[in-house]
């Protein structure tokens, strides 16, 4: 119907959305972070568990739109696994696709879906949550990170 | 409902396709659209008579000064000032607010006075009284309001509005919850104690008579934007013997009756708080605008914003898991809503691909918003040059969200 809406609004990013994965805290993390946006509210706080410098257990919490909702549910799943030193490089990836649409060189599994998200300037944030959370955790930075105080 | 049918054409914006679809703008509580009448009366000051005032002799500038004095004689009418002494011009309703803050507050404050607020103010009419409490050792207390509802808790004010009290200031119309406030009731009340009052008229001028004597307020503030005319302008309404006793805000150029090196010596009121160039065309347009809301009437406009206020209330109450915030019966012109697990940005761009501006936030309401327990909700505002057929058609977009959502 609406090809724009529904390149936002992908089947994967809804499903998430709606039931979000690793949606818990986490008993005893090693680092948490919190993602604000102080423009519409939303609040988003990951849990870590680190075993060495892989993600052994990754989890979020918190409220927000489908996006963000979405973009924390799928970035848990994309994360748990990897090592600390990889998770700078992939925001970089994901940022520079949910800015310009480009993909670039490999595969980003699910989390191309967020490539519609450039076509809405107005939600480049929402999908950019977590992932400045995820930086911000994987940096230990205790402050909270507000999407007005990152780039974008 | 009062018809509005001939007046679409004033506003050239309105007739355009978004996203394919034709606009529905309902965004009014946040800026309205202009008129040509406002859009002209821009273009010919700056083709004919664009001067700086006061300090001029040549023809162009007499020619400004008196565009731009008639404008503040034409803000007294309309609102019943007593004298155009009683208005100054400010950048719109915030900056109005924090002059009085700054002016009048700073001299009339002390440690252990109160400010009384309401708990549905908007950020503009919350934040400069926080920072005045801080300089002044003031503190802060706030009417409540009753839940979703959205109305105040009147009952309260025995209570909470004691001698302490110094000012008490509120709004007229609630931007997010759409309550019209008692405000000649709260007005009498404050006086009895010897308050001040200050009257946040920010969604109200545009919308319906304002009339500054029969409310009984010391100050009323209100923006240019908001009631047709240009962004940049907006009114400082003032009873005349507080604006005398005031000392200035901001010092330079025209605030100044004589200016020696170690000292100077103020303009009268209100020159005394317009220091620097002022935005002259904005005071013409805004001129403009209030001529063209007078002409259809502001009773009538209010009556036809209420309709399509009650009309879309009432359709979306028929919705599926639907919240709607503020009174039932006797709301101005908005509606903010919520659908259950839609998130109301979700909510705001779908509807966006459908042509229908709305939006979506804590409307700079943030406290009122942990409150009530949200967010953010969305929010529909209306404006004369709306129509039933678009309120009919929002609620259409709103079952295709639902839709789209599988909710
Ligand atoms: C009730 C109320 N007060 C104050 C303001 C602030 O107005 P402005 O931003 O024009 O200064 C607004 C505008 O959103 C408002 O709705």
């Amino acid at each position: 119907m609406f090809d724009e809406l529904s390149d936002l609004y992908q089947q994967v990013i809804l499903d998430h959305s709606k039931s979000p994965r690793n949606f818990r805290p986490l008993e005893q993390p090693s680092r948490t972070a919190q993602g604000h946006n102080p423009l519409c509210g939303d609040n988003i706080t990951l849990y870590v568990r680190l075993e060495g410098d892989v993600i052994a257990d990754i989890t979020f919490q918190g409220s927000g739109c489908a996006i963000s909702r979405a973009s924390a549910s799928l970035l848990t799943e994309s994360l748990k696994g990897r090592r600390l030193a990889e998770v700078k490089p992939l925001f970089d990836r994901i940022h520079e696709m949910v800015t310009t649409g480009q993909v670039g060189d490999g595969d980003l599994g699910k989390l191309a879906v967020f490539a519609g998200v450039h076509k809405f300037p107005a939600r480049v944030k929402c999908a950019i949550l977590p992932w400045h959370a995820a930086l911000a955790a994987v940096e230990g930075k205790g402050a909270p990170v507000s999407t007005e105080t990152v780039n974008p | 409902m009062p018809s509005f049918d001939q007046i679409r054409s004033d506003f050239p914006i309105l007739d355009q396709q978004v996203n394919g679809r034709p606009l529905i703008y309902f965004d009014n509580a946040a800026t309205s659209q202009k008129p040509l009448a406002v859009i002209e009366a821009l273009d010919a000051y700056y083709r004919r008579d664009n001067a700086n005032v006061h300090r001029g002799i040549h023809e162009l500038s007499n020619r400004a000064t008196q565009a731009y004095e008639g404008a503040r004689a034409r803000a007294a009418r309309f609102l019943n000032a007593r004298a155009p002494e009683e208005i100054v011009w400010t950048r719109g309703t915030t900056e109005a607010i924090n002059l009085v803050a700054n002016t009048w507050g700073v001299a009339n404050l002390k440690p252990g006075d109160r400010i009384l607020l309401t708990e549905m103010e908007h950020h503009s009419n919350l934040v400069p009284w926080q920072m005045l409490a801080q300089h002044t050792g003031a503190k802060l207390s706030f009417l409540p309001v009753t839940g979703d509802e959205g109305l105040l808790d009147v009952g309260q004010l025995d209570e909470l509005l004691t001698p302490a009290v110094k000012l008490f200031a509120f709004t007229h119309v609630s931007n997010t919850l759409g309550t019209v406030n008692p405000v000649a009731e709260l007005c009498q009340r404050a006086r009895a104690v010897g308050a001040v009052t200050l009257v946040d008229a920010a969604q109200s001028a545009g919308h319906l008579t304002v009339d500054v004597q029969a409310l009984g307020c010391d100050f009323l503030v209100f923006s240019g934007h908001k009631i047709c005319g240009p962004t940049g302008i907006g009114v400082l309404y003032g009873r005349r013997e507080l604006l005398e006793a005031m000392p200035p805000w901001q010092g330079g150029g025209d605030m100044i009756s004589s200016v020696d090196y170690y000292e100077s010596r103020w303009n009268t009121v209100p020159h005394k708080f317009e220091a620097g160039t002022p935005d002259i065309a904005g005071a013409i347009g805004l001129h403009a605008a209030m001529d063209y809301l007078d002409r259809l009437g502001r009773d009538r406009i209010f009556a036809h914003d209420r309709e399509l206020a009650r009309l879309a209330y009432e359709e979306l109450s028929r919705l599926k898991g639907i919240r709607l915030f503020g009174p039932k019966t006797g709301r101005g012109g908005l509606v903010s809503f919520l659908l259950e697990d839609v998130h109301a940005h979700d909510i705001v761009t779908v509807a966006d691909q459908f042509g229908v501006a709305l939006r979506g936030g804590h409307h700079c309401n943030q406290p009122l918003m942990k409150k009530l327990g949200v967010v953010s909700t969305a929010r529909a505002s209306f404006y004369f040059y709306n129509t039933a057929a678009e309120v009919t058609r929002f609620i259409e977009v709103m079952r295709e969200i639902q839709k789209f959502f599988g909710v």
